[in-house]
């Protein structure tokens, strides 16, 4: 086995004939918080759920523990993905079960732990999250930064080696979100997994991340560590950290003139 | 002229294609689910659960119906049959129609409207909300966890609830037929029991009544599972199922007759 436990080799992908991420190329090891970032559209999510293999590449693979994600069979897939977590974007909690169900819900499909031990377990994840005392409550109940709590405790409940966090600090209260930040940092360390979070919040990312890779047009626009992040010239990265408007990523999606959708073109003040 | 023509021929060419090729992909679903069904009998308590849900959730809107359908065909069996002073055979029409046709038929659009549309809008919202891709990247396959357990569950419930539909519709006949109009209790009941044979008659009610359950719930499980992740794709689903169930349940109601019974006694 590689060092590196991701391997990602000139990864494409497309939605039909719109092309989504065309040549990336990416190397990730155990005990790392990579970060992920670039403007809405510029596949992100794709690119975790090509990790995960609920889609095909177009071209390239990912390797995650050796393993060429889109060549495995359903069984093989299902196998490797119990050592995955994942967070969605908007929590994705079953909403007929309640908060303790969710966070058990992994525990008890995968394995045959006493129900005692598996309410020890579930409690100690939600006092990781600082939602064991909302554990009886229903997701309806809860608002969207604490579901996306309860969601990160229901990824991380089987300790998987890899946990992917799509926008994990979207939505979250100031505290939250320094404390799920560092929840992140401290799970990687101390389960010598791998962190992969897409997001957009750089500031808070930048303080927990070792390496970040920004995505524009399908393809790694630039990757470094924080430090050198921050301490950027290039264009790209320059607007991006510091949410300029003006600069090589375009705020506006492609239009014709503004004047002539708005019938202006011959009007003279 | 001729270029409206051809557009119009591609169009109806394109929905026949688009149409036979989701056939195909709902056949192939419906193989998938047997394939899956595995877990469904070894944690039957998935299965039980749902039971409760599209079985006995349905039980006041089959029952109520079932009284006021006997009630209704009692009312119209005594008017007719009183006029060739038959009408002590007004139980034998009641028994015979609801057991036959009327228990299954009506159970199963009953059940299309309130479970079936129930079941693809659950499927539907939790495919829109991210719910079912989260379970498969859980490894935990949502076919077998989702959706073989509400398939069972509506082809256990379908015969039972068509079963108690006749039950209270014969009720309702007697309610109607006895009680209020006053026709002799004894010939209602004799008549009843000697023209209701078992096999011929009720078995092959049931026997219809299995076949709704399937359709209905195959349909159901199929719209939820292909719904578009949007609230108009879920919307647009749900009304689907109670169509096609409607009219797959009318439809297979004639084939299934055609075979039961041609006549032969």
């Amino acid at each position: 086995m590689t060092d590196n436990l991701i391997e990602i080799k000139n990864l494409a992908f497309s939605y039909g004939t719109r092309p989504i991420l065309n040549n990336v190329n990416m190397a990730m090891s155990r005990g790392k918080v990579i970060a992920v970032m670039g403007g809405s559209g510029s596949g992100k999510t794709t690119l975790l759920r090509l990790i995960g293999g609920e889609i095909k590449p177009s071209g390239g693979h990912v390797k995650v523990a050796d393993q060429i994600v889109h060549h495995l069979s359903r069984d093989e897939l299902f196998k490797l993905r119990r050592k995955m977590g994942m967070l969605f974007q908007f929590g994705a909690l079953f909403t007929d079960i309640s908060v303790f169900d969710n966070v058990a819900f992994q525990i008890r499909e995968h394995t045959t732990l006493p129900e005692s031990m598996v309410r020890d377990l579930v409690l100690m994840k939600l006092q990781a999250v600082g939602l064991r005392g909302a554990h009886h409550l229903m997701p309806a109940e809860l608002s969207g930064g604490m579901a996306r709590r309860v969601a990160l405790a229901r990824s991380i409940a089987l300790d998987p080696m890899l946990v992917m966090y799509d926008e994990p600090f979207t939505g979250l209260d100031p505290i939250s979100l320094s404390v799920i930040g560092n929840l992140i940092r401290r799970l990687t360390d101390a389960l010598g997994m791998i962190s992969i979070v897409v997001t957009h919040d750089v500031q808070e990312s930048l303080k927990i991340v070792d390496y970040v890779y920004f995505l524009a047009d399908g393809v790694i626009a630039a990757q470094g560590t924080p430090q050198e992040v921050k301490n950027s010239v290039a264009p790209f990265v320059h607007q991006f950290v510091h949410g300029e408007e003006d600069g090589p990523v375009p705020f506006h999606y492609p239009a014709q003139s503004y004047q002539k959708d708005l019938a202006l073109e011959n009007f003279v003040a | 002229m001729r270029n409206r023509i051809v557009v119009s021929i591609q169009a109806i060419g394109h929905r026949t294609i688009d149409s036979i090729w989701r056939l195909g992909v709902a056949s192939r679903f419906f193989v998938w689910v047997l394939l899956k069904s595995t877990t469904s009998f070894l944690r039957f308590g998935l299965v039980v659960r749902e039971i409760y849900f599209v079985g006995v959730l349905s039980l006041i809107i089959i029952l109520v119906s079932g009284l006021f359908v006997g009630m209704v065909l009692g009312l119209q069996g005594y008017e007719t049959l009183q006029k060739y002073g038959s009408e002590s055979a007004v139980g034998t029409l009641v028994a015979l129609s609801l057991v036959r046709e009327l228990g299954p038929v009506m159970a199963a659009l009953l059940f299309a409207s309130r479970a079936g549309s129930a079941i693809t809008a659950e499927i539907g919202l939790m495919k829109a909300t991210n719910q079912l891709a989260a379970m498969g990247m859980m490894a935990v396959d949502p076919i077998a966890r989702v959706v073989a357990p509400r398939f069972w569950a509506g082809v256990i419930s379908m015969p039972f609830l068509a079963a108690m539909f006749s039950v209270m519709g014969v009720f309702g006949g007697y309610l109607v037929t006895v009680v209020f109009i006053g026709v002799d209790n004894g010939s209602f009941w004799s008549q009843m029991q000697n023209a209701v044979d078992f096999r011929y008659d009720i078995v092959n009610g049931v026997i219809k009544s299995c076949f709704f359950g399937v359709a209905v719930t195959a349909i159901a499980v199929f719209e939820g599972f292909d719904a578009p992740p949007t609230a108009e794709g879920v919307s647009g689903a749900t009304t689907r199922t109670v169509v096609t169930s409607s009219l797959v349940i009318l439809g297979l109601d004639f084939v299934l007759t055609s075979f039961m019974f041609r006549g032969v006694s």
